[in-house]
């Protein structure tokens, strides 16, 4: 008879840390934590050590001081008295402005090569090939300076415009000079935002009629015609509504209130006793515009003073840095009560001195325009309109048209991995070539091109930092450049940036997989 | 019955294709004219071509080889009765600039230096391209090369490199004497703790000391002078260089079931991969001093180095592990069923195959880093963008735009086009059809 016996029952001994294969592992990794820690720790000490020595205790208490600097392009309200906070999210704003742009305009134009690459059209397909491997083959850094210096280097100074050398573009409204592009600027009346959210309730009703001409189509098989009643829809409630506001405005009568102790009752006699008015004009109001229309047709010398909004263009007057404000009639007297009461004067501001205008200007209408000009005296700049930057301009497109290259192959390459007979399937149901590439090649290739798409956006966004090459005052240029220079905060700062960019990069990537996900095909 | 048969007897002699779908005008109504839509284009594609050769060819054939200044050049022109804007190109600046663009302030009686430093990069990268070719031995060279090109480029003592070498070497026999004696793991560990003790403590007084007894070596030459085309390729070449062992580790630690190894690995190549290098070169200039234990002062070149190739590392790290990724699964468990450990089973089967795989991702990483070396001149380096600042600055050449860039734009399409032929000749070739 035979005993099983079992076998010798296995005790740890220290050697099956390194021999023990179900031990060895768990050895490695304290190990590889222990190596990172003292990683970490010799950097920490080092960093507070070097810090010390340097007299810099790590604090984030500078975003809080006034940044004092200015920030060229600006979304939000922002002076340079304003924190260093407050100026780098101006700053992220401008790169999130830029990435949002680059990204829209490098799809388009990437798709468009893309496809243009695969045409069976010789010279396109040639053409297309040398866009993309030039663009491909040369750094981004070198066509964005590139761009910005031929838009400096090449274009008309203001001076040339002022000489009559030059001339606005597109019947006079915008002007490209090496300063950047003006282009006219819509001027919302009080009431704008109604048109606004008319638009928007007449396009959500269009997308309903479409959804109900779907339902019926999948039903019957038969759509029915939408395409006169939609654009009915779209055009009908917006013309309305504009001649509506526009006839309220036009009947809202406007004064100028002056800041001036004597009690001036009209503006020759208010220019002639302050000698120089400083008109607040607020670029966002028609009212404003309208004032500003209305001193330039009686020739009375004015400096024009921008605020960002209405309530910047008040503070301003409130504080003595303008003389000259446009007030609606039937609320002057509220305003002048209102005075130096709000929060944000300060003690010295707290009587105001300010005397009514009677002048006959209105509102005007729905939406004015507002044309960008040479300015009559001083240094020759352009006045009004929208300043499109050279710095914005050059990253833009040299981004774009850089990005553009690579979502070009990339859409290529997914629609080459589309099979060729889904392509002919199609021909045979008699689907025409346009439709083919739309309703079944584009959909299917799309599976394919978005996840490298996804990384293309990320890498964008990512190059839309070398905005600091060219002055483009984004999150690098502010928070990594002229805060850092100002503060000495590098740590911080440097720090700070990366972790702004990490949550951008981790929420694009967030949402892009998310819609990835969404567009995925299924399979069981 | 008649005998007239109506059914043909003899074949008829073949007839010529119609003219219009042969020869140059068949190839036209297929390729170019074949619908309303593509003559369109085609005609936009052949007008778009008309007018930029229009601008370019009488712009770009201007003999302003000589001038000196720009001004110079535009009276150059003048004299030739061209006037204006675009009237001519300016190419006095490149025949005046061309040996800074491509070596910025490297003193002239050292250019052999860097020249021979990058043809035989060339040479130590023979074995690797062409493994076919030419013979195994050569590899021995590619080992040496980078200790090689630091003593060729900075110059310095020729021990310093020997001193570095020698703590490699002891490393090795560190590991393979305890490996023999004892196990693997503790072999590894011991071969790291002594060659950073070598190369912390040892290595740089025993270097200065042979440095005093035999005094071999080359000239020194100071980082700032490095600039151009030079400093770009310098940057790019050490950073892929080093980036390459380290993506290999991070990719093997990614892809590892320990779960503190996986979680560290992921953490850093998420974070490179998250931020831009303008931020890490900013790190290289502002911060890395500060990290580094007090006294210590890396030139901003090694210090950009050090960034460029923990960026290019993670990149690295991905494209590696797109090719472990990519083998089957059979050739791991085949390596496990021949009894092969981890390490030996990653060096003979996994790693041969998977770098073979990602090769097309390796040179697409480095044509990429090499275009972004271009940023260094962000921080004050003086690479071929840095010196067109200052050539532009000049005021000989101020207001060259056209010229200057369209020039540096050549180099870098130049190295940067050829090696993505290269790699797209490579995809061919490793394609082994088996899939």
């Amino acid at each position: 008879m035979t005993t099983l016996t079992d076998p010798p029952k296995e005790s740890f001994r220290l050697s099956m840390l390194i021999y023990d294969t179900r031990y060895r592992s768990m050895t490695i990794q304290i190990i590889a934590l222990i190596g990172f820690l003292l990683l970490l720790g010799a950097l920490v000490s080092n960093t507070a050590q070097n810090l010390a020595t340097l007299g810099k205790e790590p604090s984030f208490r500078f975003l809080g001081e006034p940044a004092s600097y200015d920030i060229n392009q600006r979304l939000l309200e922002y002076t340079s008295r304003d924190s260093h906070l407050r100026a780098a999210f101006v700053g992220l704003l401008n790169t999130l402005v830029v990435a949002v742009l680059g990204c829209i305009t490098a799809t388009v134009l990437g798709v468009l090569i893309g496809v243009l690459r695969l045409s069976n059209n010789w010279v396109v397909a040639r053409l297309t090939a040398i866009y993309v491997e030039i663009f491909r083959n040369v750094p981004v850094l070198l066509w964005i300076v590139f761009t910005m210096a031929v838009m400096i280097e090449t274009m008309d100074p203001p001076r040339a415009f002022k000489a009559g050398d030059a001339t606005m573009s597109l019947m006079g409204s915008t002007a490209f000079s090496n300063q950047g592009i003006f282009v006219p600027r819509p001027v919302p009346a009080d009431l704008g935002w109604v048109l606004v959210v008319v638009l928007g309730l007449s396009i959500f009703a269009i997308s309903r009629l479409r959804g109900r001409a779907d339902k019926i189509q999948e039903s019957t098989g038969e759509r029915p015609g939408i395409f006169l009643i939609s654009t009915a829809v779209f055009l009908v409630p917006v013309i309305v509504a504009y001649f509506g506001i526009s006839a309220f405005a036009s009947s809202n009568e406007q004064v100028f209130v002056a800041r001036s102790e004597a009690n001036a009752q009209n503006l020759t006699a208010f220019s002639d006793e302050i000698g120089k008015i400083d008109y607040c004009h607020s670029s966002g109001k028609a009212a404003s515009l309208n004032g500003l229309r209305f001193l330039q047709e009686n020739e009375i010398a004015i400096k024009r003073r921008n605020y960002f909004n209405r309530s910047a263009t008040v503070t301003a007057f409130e504080e003595g840095r303008c003389n000259l404000i446009a007030v609606p009639a039937s609320s002057v007297d509220s305003f002048i009560a209102d005075l130096g009461q709000s929060d944000t004067a300060g003690e010295e501001n707290k009587t105001v001195p300010a005397a009514v205008i009677q002048a006959e200007f209105s509102e005007g209408r729905a939406v004015e325009i507002e044309y960008p000009a040479i300015s009559e005296k001083g240094i020759p700049r352009f006045e009004g309109g929208i300043h499109i930057r050279n710095s914005l301009i050059a990253l833009w497109l040299a981004l774009s048209l850089y990005t553009a290259a690579f979502i070009a192959e990339i859409v290529r390459a997914g629609i080459l991995a589309v099979s060729h007979g889904q392509t002919e399937a199609a021909a045979a149901l008699g689907v025409r070539p346009g439709k083919i590439m739309s309703l079944v090649v584009l959909p299917q290739a799309m599976r394919v091109i978005i996840p490298p798409l996804i990384s293309n956006y990320l890498n964008l966004t990512k190059n839309s930092s070398l905005a600091i090459a060219v002055g483009y005052m984004d999150i690098t240029g502010t928070l990594m450049g002229i805060t850092l220079n100002q503060t000495g905060r590098e740590l911080e700062t440097v720090l700070l940036t990366m972790l702004i960019y990490l949550a951008i990069s981790l929420s694009i990537s967030g949402v892009m997989n998310w819609y990835n996900e969404r567009v995925k095909l299924v399979e069981r | 019955m008649s005998d007239i048969s109506f059914v043909r007897t003899e074949m008829l002699p073949e007839q010529a294709p119609p003219a219009s779908s042969v020869g140059a005008i068949g190839w036209m109504r297929v390729n170019l004219f074949s619908t309303p839509l593509n003559t369109i284009l085609t005609l936009a594609a052949v007008a778009l071509i008309y007018f930029v050769l229009v601008a370019l060819v009488p712009w770009a054939w201007s003999p302003t080889w000589n001038a000196t200044s720009l001004k110079n050049c535009r009276e150059i022109l003048a004299e030739l009765g061209r006037e204006g804007h675009f009237s001519g190109a300016c190419w006095g600046v490149i025949q005046d600039r061309w040996v800074q663009l491509f070596m910025g302030f490297y003193p002239p009686e050292h250019y052999w230096r860097p020249i021979s430093a990058f043809i035989l990069l060339g040479v130590a990268l023979l074995p690797i391209l062409y493994s076919d070719k030419v013979p195994a031995k050569m590899m021995w060279f590619t080992g040496l090369y980078p200790f090689l090109m630091p003593l060729l480029l900075w110059g310095g003592s020729v021990w310093t490199p020997v001193m570095v070498l020698a703590g490699f070497v002891l490393a090795f026999l560190v590991y393979k004497f305890l490996t023999e004696q004892t196990g693997e793991l503790i072999g590894l560990i011991a071969a790291v703790v002594v060659a950073v003790l070598w190369w912390g403590f040892f290595a740089s007084a025993l270097a200065g000391a042979l440095a005093d007894i035999i005094p071999v070596g080359l000239e020194p030459v100071d980082s700032r002078k490095f600039g151009g085309m030079m400093l770009s390729l310098t940057i790019g070449v050490v950073s892929i260089g080093f980036s390459l062992p380290i993506g290999i580790v991070l990719a093997l630690g990614r892809q590892s079931d320990l779960l503190i190894v996986k979680a560290l690995c992921v953490g850093f190549i998420e974070f490179i991969r998250g931020v831009p290098l303008i931020t890490l070169l900013f790190v290289a200039s502002t911060l890395l001093n500060i990290f580094m234990p007090p006294g210590t002062n890396f030139d901003i070149i090694m210090r950009v180095i050090i960034m460029a190739t923990l960026f290019a590392s993670a990149y690295m790290a991905e494209v590696i592990r797109g090719g472990l990724a990519a083998l089957p699964t059979g050739q791991y468990e085949g390596a496990d069923s021949l009894g092969l450990n981890y390490w030996q089973a990653q060096r003979l089967i996994i790693m041969p195959q998977a770098l073979k795989i990602s090769i097309p991702g390796i040179v697409s990483t480095f044509i990429g880093l090499f275009k972004d070396t271009t940023l260094v001149s962000v921080i004050g380096l003086l690479d071929p963008l840095g010196l067109s600042n200052a050539i532009r600055a000049d005021s000989d050449w101020n207001g060259v735009v056209w010229e200057l860039y369209g020039f540096i734009a050549l180099m870098f399409f130049v190295f940067c086009f050829s090696m993505s032929r290269y790699s797209m000749y490579l995809e061919r070739k490793l394609q082994t059809g088996h899939r």
